[in-house]
């Protein structure tokens, strides 16, 4: 991150395209694709085990675009992500399997809290830089677990078992609606500040960026959106337990993250779809999954260890370049590289 | 343009990446139904039986499932030479859990997807109550080997049984009671101290049904502490308990801490009564760490012994042993006993529906490994248990009797 060139790169705003047919083509994309799926899977063609898959992809697509957002637009490398993800999940769990809640309120309660924790642990602990921040949050991830472990309310060590109330359609529209917001998020000024952090915290608040604003608001929504797919995760596998958010899941969003491209959130979709799906094609193979897994993290990180797209993004404008706008001086490409 | 150009194509082998992932993990659902089949002598009247198999191969309960596996695949291979189930050969699907419930819930699914008639697992609670709830709306009949938390065949929510849902283990609370059964008969104990782990579910159930259990028939528990599994001195609390003057400990928690417990105890401060735990204590680092001398006089209660005589017991260890070259361990010889308890009820059903099933598994009666077994109405095992005592002079702990409920 802070090694690569500092360079804000030009991109293509919004503005310069035709709003409202870019936004068209998308929404009937993602009603393709949310509907196909749905069909499918409701008329048995897609079996249970790959309707679940789609779904763990989702998931994992909003935790890694939402940790995309501290740690690869902001630069603020965070080793506790699943433990906003494990806030969300207990706390959706409680308002709505314990308390009889609304499973929507349930949700966004969750989001809120884990939001919360990413208030309260971002406030004190932004002003520690790179590896000091990475244990910090790790150390706040496992007194997050030791208190669910001790906390016979919410099951103690076993967990909570809640009903399965998440599914294929509010996954997807979840996924999407966060990533919508955090891209249009990182498109922003707000967007800017938070890079412009990323690449010299120090120049950053010379030229008068707000840098601890930013960074505390770029960790709450972040913390906010690992909430709700913890609210998700939750709600999808029928039961969790504190281990589920220890470190290692943090971890592994982190791959996601960095496999992706990070700071690409196009990156970071397709790290996670593309790790999800890999080790839902390995599932058959128990004894040599991880082998396979791990080897191939070497190799991306011998041969491409900017990620699978660096800090590529893409946009709709590359398939239908009609709905870029002629411009004088516009630029050539709507990839931000 | 050009860096533009190789980011386009880029993005297209990442893109087609992408689906040939999906692709293959699709075509692996649908091959993958043939693999992991177990070998075996072919049958006169042919055709197969699918069970799934969910049990830990990696994660911090890998070692549990792995000696679980092994036993279920011995117990499939005994079966498939003798003709399998009513002619038809047992195939084994086996997929990892990875000791967490959302692993637990994607071998399930995969299971499921496969076309498994039943399905075999987990080792340990959390993953076993995810598969619990997604089987039965599947309508497959589910049997773990050895999780022990009540929640798995009885939801808590409305207190009714899991109609898909077994387990060939004995629950936490029955150690507490046939502990406190053996200290009053056996020992003629009167007073007992317990030391509880505190962030063990498993060690406060045992510890809350064996004061239950001593003290309405008569004993008195003089005194109780308790300690986490990240504490590492535990002097001031034994002085406490020492000062108590009980005739027997009950220390219910997991082997690392009760080593260092059984150190102090006796080598600082001289205690010498009967410590006693539960399966917590089936452990060879036990051993390693406490020290032989550290451990006379200790007890523990355990699903089997490979010590006991009953032939039951010394064929299975007599045939796994030829097998892995190793002794069975409880999660072994239970893995083999929810395979056979499955075996037979699909026997006895002769039919693979998940109902039909789940009316033979009730009806089980059935000897094997870990005793005589019959299933009470919350799907759980009516057994016995065995008391486990350290022998000196063999340097282990050894087959003391068999109590039964």
């Amino acid at each position: 991150m802070a090694t690569q060139p500092a360079k804000i790169p030009a991109r293509t705003s919004t503005a310069a395209l035709y709003p409202w047919r870019s936004m068209g083509i998308s929404i009937l994309g993602m009603v393709v694709v949310w509907g196909v799926v749905q069909w499918l899977s409701q008329s048995g063609v897609l079996n249970l085990f790959i309707t679940q898959t789609l779904v763990i992809m989702g998931i994992n697509v909003i935790l890694a675009v939402s940790l995309n957002l501290i740690t690869g637009v902001t630069g603020q490398l965070v080793l506790g992500h699943a433990a906003f993800m494990g806030l969300g999940c207990y706390f959706a769990a409680i308002l709505t399997y314990k308390m009889g809640l609304p499973f929507p309120v349930g949700l966004i309660g969750g989001g809120l809290v884990a939001g919360l924790g990413g208030l309260v642990i971002g406030l004190p602990t932004l002003r520690l830089r790179g590896d000091y921040l990475a244990i910090a949050t790790l150390g706040f991830g496992e007194i997050l677990r030791i208190v669910y472990q001790n906390w016979d309310y919410v099951g103690g060590a076993v967990g909570m078992s809640p009903p399965q109330l998440a599914n294929w359609t509010w996954v997807f529209w979840l996924a999407v609606l966060s990533v919508l917001i955090i891209w249009h998020l990182v498109d922003s000024s707000h967007g800017r500040a938070l890079q412009a952090i990323r690449e010299n915290e120090i120049a950053a608040e010379a030229v008068g960026v707000a840098t601890t604003r930013h960074k505390v608001t770029a960790f709450i929504i972040g913390a906010f959106f690992a909430g709700i797919a913890g609210g998700l995760y939750g709600f999808y596998n029928y039961a969790f337990q504190p281990s589920s958010f220890d470190f290692l899941h943090s971890f592994n969003i982190l791959v996601l993250v960095v496999l992706g491209g990070l700071g690409s959130i196009t990156g970071s979709i397709v790290g996670a779809v593309v790790v999800t799906a890999l080790q839902a094609a390995l599932q058959s193979y128990p004894y040599i999954q991880n082998v396979i897994f791990a080897l191939l993290l070497i190799l991306m990180m011998l041969f491409r260890r900017q990620g699978l797209l660096g800090r590529y993004e893409f946009h709709l404008s590359m398939i239908f370049p009609g709905l870029r706008r002629e411009e004088k001086g516009g630029h050539s490409d709507g990839a931000r590289s | 343009m050009y860096r533009n150009l190789r980011n386009r194509a880029l993005a297209s082998v990442g893109v087609v990446a992408v689906a040939a992932l999906v692709l293959t993990g699709c075509g692996g659902a649908s091959s993958g139904s043939g693999g992991g089949n177990s070998s075996g002598g072919g049958s006169a009247s042919g055709g197969s039986i699918k069970i799934g198999v969910a049990l830990e191969n990696t994660g911090n309960a890998a070692s549990y499932g792995q000696s679980g596996w092994k036993g279920v695949q011995m117990a499939a291979e005994e079966w498939n030479a003798k003709g399998g189930i009513n002619g038809k050969k047992i195939e084994l699907d086996f997929q990892d859990t990875k000791s967490d419930p959302t692993g637990a819930t994607q071998a399930t699914t995969k299971l499921l997807s496969d076309g498994v008639v039943a399905i075999i697992g987990s080792s340990i609670s959390s993953p076993t109550i995810a598969m619990a709830k997604l089987v039965e709306s599947r309508q497959i009949p589910l049997i773990s080997p050895t999780a022990t938390n009540a929640d798995v065949t009885v939801d808590p929510d409305t207190g009714k049984t899991r109609q898909y849902a077994f387990r060939a283990c004995f629950i936490d609370p029955f150690q507490g009671q046939v502990m406190a059964k053996y200290d009053l008969d056996t020992l003629h104990a009167k007073k007992a101290a317990i030391i509880t782990d505190v962030g063990e579910d498993y060690s406060k159930g045992l510890a809350q049904s064996f004061e239950q259990h001593f003290t309405q028939s008569g004993g008195q528990i003089v005194d109780k502490e308790s300690y986490t599994k990240t504490d590492q001195d535990f002097r001031a609390i034994l002085t406490k308990v020492k000062q108590a003057n009980p005739d027997v400990v009950y220390v219910p928690g997991y082997y690392n801490q009760i080593a260092q417990i059984m150190k102090e105890a006796r080598s600082q401060l001289g205690m010498t009564m009967p410590f006693e735990g539960g399966d917590g204590w089936d452990s060879p680092t036990l051993l390693q760490n406490a020290g032989a001398s550290n451990l006379v006089n200790t007890y523990y209660t355990n699903h089997y012994s490979s010590d006991d005589t009953s032939p039951a017991v010394q064929n299975f260890v007599k045939a796994y042993k030829a097998k892995y070259n190793a002794t069975p361990d409880s999660f072994a010889a239970l893995g083999y006993d929810a395979a056979q308890i499955l075996f037979n009820a699909i026997k006895n059903a002769n039919s693979t529906k998940g109902a039909d099933i789940v009316a033979a598994l009730e009806k089980t009666d059935l000897d094997v490994v870990s005793g005589h077994i019959t299933f009470n109405a919350q799907h759980d095992p009516v057994k016995a248990a065995v008391i486990l005592k350290f022998d000196q002079a063999a340097g282990k702990y050894v087959f003391d009797s068999k109590v039964n409920p």
